[in-house]
């Protein structure tokens, strides 16, 4: 039988392959955002899950409230990304010592 | 049975590409792989009776945000193999911490699982009534100022977006409305009556 735990476990899997891709990509911003949006969905998939366990749909309120932080997140980021990548030519940010002060 | 069979496929196929997408070589196919991840994590919210969130998670990630970073990845002219470079400098030290992180998080949902901590039901879910309804009943209702909130997250977002990457260009010619306008037809046009053969001068 399907249980709230195995839920639990995908999420949790998902969220450390994406904790995982930050540390393996450490130089290439674009995986790194990408690493933080599977981040994002394992924690929607917690409250999703625990929504369903509860009989609660305050928890899916929640996980479209993330969604939405999300998706301006990805915006957001990738509007910096293009103007980091315009100034200097490149997306390493190994040395991003450029905005000190 | 199906429902099993539903998650285990689901489940296996989201990790699988999840795990891809942070390892794969070229950054199109981590979007690609990004990608596949969500549709199979919005499967895995269908069967659970999240509907709404699931086709929220299908539209918004696939239909936006997947296709902003294909946009972005395909647009920038990025070295990518230089940015490999550190990859196996950091495996192990990634590997160390995540497993640690796994072991944390593995530890505390069985901890959860053998205590069973009573919550109390804050906004039950109606009788006769579609996820999308009752979800409706809710938002609108008691968090209608938090969702109004979510919605002027997204306009700044989108302000903020526009104002980081736009700029003024030097080298291209536009349309000075103004100007257009003010000009008349006698310092614009020359009347010349040139003599046979001779043509004129510009």
């Amino acid at each position: 039988m399907i249980g709230l735990i195995h839920y639990l476990t995908v999420s949790a899997i998902l969220f450390v392959t994406g904790v995982f891709g930050i540390f393996l990509n450490r130089k290439n911003l674009i995986i790194i955002l990408m690493a933080i949006e599977l981040i994002l969905l394992s924690v929607n998939l917690n409250l999703v899950a625990f929504s369903a366990y509860l009989h609660d749909l305050v928890g899916q309120v929640f996980a479209m409230f993330v969604l939405t932080v999300a998706a301006g997140e990805a915006a957001i980021g990738l509007a910096i990304l293009v103007i980091y990548f315009r100034g200097r030519g490149t997306i390493s940010v190994d040395d991003v010592n450029r905005m000190k002060g | 049975m199906i429902q099993l069979l539903a998650f285990y496929l689901f489940a296996i196929v989201t990790i699988v590409s999840g795990i891809l997408c942070v390892t794969a070589r070229n950054p199109v196919h981590s979007v690609l792989w990004l990608i596949l991840a969500f549709f199979n994590a919005a499967g895995l919210m269908v069967l659970v009776g999240a509907e709404f969130i699931a086709m929220l998670l299908v539209i918004v990630y696939v239909g936006a945000v997947a296709v902003l970073f294909l946009f972005v990845v395909m647009m920038l002219d990025i070295d990518f193999a230089e940015l490999r470079s550190g990859f196996a400098r950091y495996l192990p030290f990634g590997v160390a911490l995540v497993a640690l992180l796994a072991g944390e998080i593995i530890f505390a949902e069985g901890a959860w699982n053998a205590g069973g901590i009573l919550l109390s039901r804050s906004a039950p879910t109606p009788e006769g009534m579609s996820n999308i309804q009752a979800l409706g009943l809710l938002i609108y209702t008691r968090y209608l100022y938090i969702f109004e909130g979510a919605g002027l997250v997204l306009l700044v977002a989108l302000i903020g977006a526009i104002v980081l990457t736009h700029r003024k260009r030097g080298d291209v010619r536009t349309q000075k409305i103004s100007e257009q306008n003010m000009r008349r037809p006698e310092d614009a046009t020359r009347n010349t009556r040139p003599p046979v053969g001779q043509g004129v001068e510009l």
